[in-house]
């Protein structure tokens, strides 16, 4: 293991013994820089946290990492996206396998995030200086809503069309730009090959990408605001 | 500002005999919240928090592949927009709000109850003046009584006028454990559980209670014309 290639790739020089090398594996990483180096021992009980929002973070990244295979097998055209979902069912080695796994992912993320929630304001973990840390959250609960939403659309069957037409009529009850809204949202009057594409590119696109820089955003703050520390 | 120490303005070259002042304080520090520091223990993120990290990301996989193993993502035919399922079911997580869409007027249960609890939540930390979290009897229990009966009637009056059960049972019985230390002078186990609790924690409480009852309903309750059905 301790060889020329080991040390041009990791920084961290092995082995490990004194809290300085400990300190040094924190430093040295770039996916593990976000951490400090020294934590409070209480705050990383799991009856502190019950770990939720890492659990939440992990969720995401099943998410991601099987939303991108799902796209791999995906077009978002009538009658194309059903027969995708027929096509992983019986055709795609392990397909039914990889949209399980993206579904109830998705399911599990939205009850772990709002219990995320709960359990942040119970503990008052959103009192000064967090205040902002909290409505970043809030707004991270409502992308994960909307993700889940637009996602619900996408296989195009008797279920998801008619329970995205029960939230989209809703739109238009919106006071003066209600109708307008609705038509942004849907590319059209009622749901067809356009919404299916707008929420596709809502789905895969543009909330993931708001969502990962807030999530950044977010875990950014916990360290600033002294979080773990 | 009047009880700052009058303070006079000398001016000499000998500092012994007229120190200068750096700091003006007022007789009286005003009354400030302020958070107690205490000492903790500190330990290394590496190994510690980095092995707990590793393991919960372990658990969260395992969990969802089981899940994914024995239980189907639903499929159902084909969509159809001439073929209108009876009832039509918005995802699980917004059933609630579709329950109440059943007993108000849509601009209310689709538009503006999601707008005010979304802005409600964003103004918590903005708008808790009760910092320290003083049960909800600590001062004053007779006006205390009076506002959250007040309070609880115009929420009783408003859901039973439009039918709406799912708000006012869940309602009535928050109202019920909120009053059980008033009217008890037990302190201990869970009666001093509900003495401690502040006003937030309880209208939190009540908010939640009411999503997970109104979720279930829509879930589990609601069958043809979103007629009350049993699941069984």
């Amino acid at each position: 293991m301790h060889s020329k290639v080991w040390d041009s790739i990791f920084r961290s020089k092995l082995p490990i013994n004194t809290n300085l090398d400990r300190s040094l594996v924190i430093f040295n990483s770039l996916t593990l820089h976000i951490h400090p180096v020294k934590v409070r021992e209480k705050a990383i009980k799991f009856s502190y946290t019950f770990y939720l929002g890492m659990i939440s973070f992990f969720l995401f990244i099943i998410l991601i990492v099987t939303g991108v295979l799902l796209m791999l097998y995906y077009q978002p055209a009538i009658p194309n996206a059903y027969e995708n979902m027929k096509d992983l069912q019986y055709v795609v080695s392990n397909g039914m396998f990889l949209r399980n796994l993206h579904r109830w992912a998705a399911h599990l993320m939205v009850i772990s995030v709002f219990l995320h929630m709960i359990r942040v304001f119970y503990a008052g973990a959103y009192k000064p200086p967090r205040e902002f840390n909290w409505v970043v959250g809030v707004v991270l609960l409502v992308l994960t809503l909307l993700l889940s939403y637009t996602g619900y659309l996408l296989p195009f069957d008797q279920l998801s069309y008619w329970a995205v037409t029960v939230g989209v009529n809703l739109i238009q009850y919106i006071p003066v730009i209600g109708e307008k809204t609705k038509f942004l949202f849907l590319g059209g009057h009622e749901i067809g090959e356009y919404t299916l594409v707008r929420f596709y590119v809502l789905h895969c696109v543009i909330l993931p990408l708001v969502m990962v820089l807030l999530i950044a955003f977010h875990f950014w703050r916990i360290r600033k605001d002294g979080g773990l520390h | 500002m009047n009880n700052i120490i009058e303070n006079k303005t000398e001016v000499s070259t000998e500092p012994l005999k007229v120190p200068r002042r750096i700091a003006i304080f007022p007789k009286e520090t005003p009354v400030k919240f302020q958070k107690e520091i205490i000492e903790e223990k500190l330990v290394q993120s590496f190994p510690n928090l980095i092995i707990r990290e590793v393991i919960c990301f372990q658990l969260v996989v395992i969990v969802v592949t089981f899940i994914s193993l024995f239980v189907d993502a639903p499929l159902e035919e084909l969509a159809n927009p001439m073929n209108t399922p009876n009832p039509a079911k918005a995802p699980w997580y917004f059933l609630g709000l579709q329950e109440l869409l059943h007993s108000f007027p849509p601009l209310v249960a689709g538009v503006l109850i999601p707008i005010l609890v979304v802005i409600a939540l964003i103004i918590i930390p903005y708008f808790d003046i009760n910092i320290k979290r003083y049960g909800l009897w600590a001062k004053d229990r007779t006006r205390t009584l009076i506002y959250l009966s007040f309070s609880f009637t115009i929420v009783s009056i408003i859901s039973i006028l439009y039918k709406a059960y799912g708000i006012f049972f869940p309602s009535l019985i928050i109202y019920l454990m909120m009053l059980v230390p008033f009217f008890v002078p037990h302190r201990k186990g869970i009666i001093g559980w509900f003495y401690k609790m502040s006003l937030s924690e309880w209208i939190v409480g009540w908010f939640i209670f009411m999503a997970v009852v109104l979720t279930i309903i829509g879930t589990f309750f609601r069958g043809p014309g979103w007629g009350w059905v049993l699941p069984w």
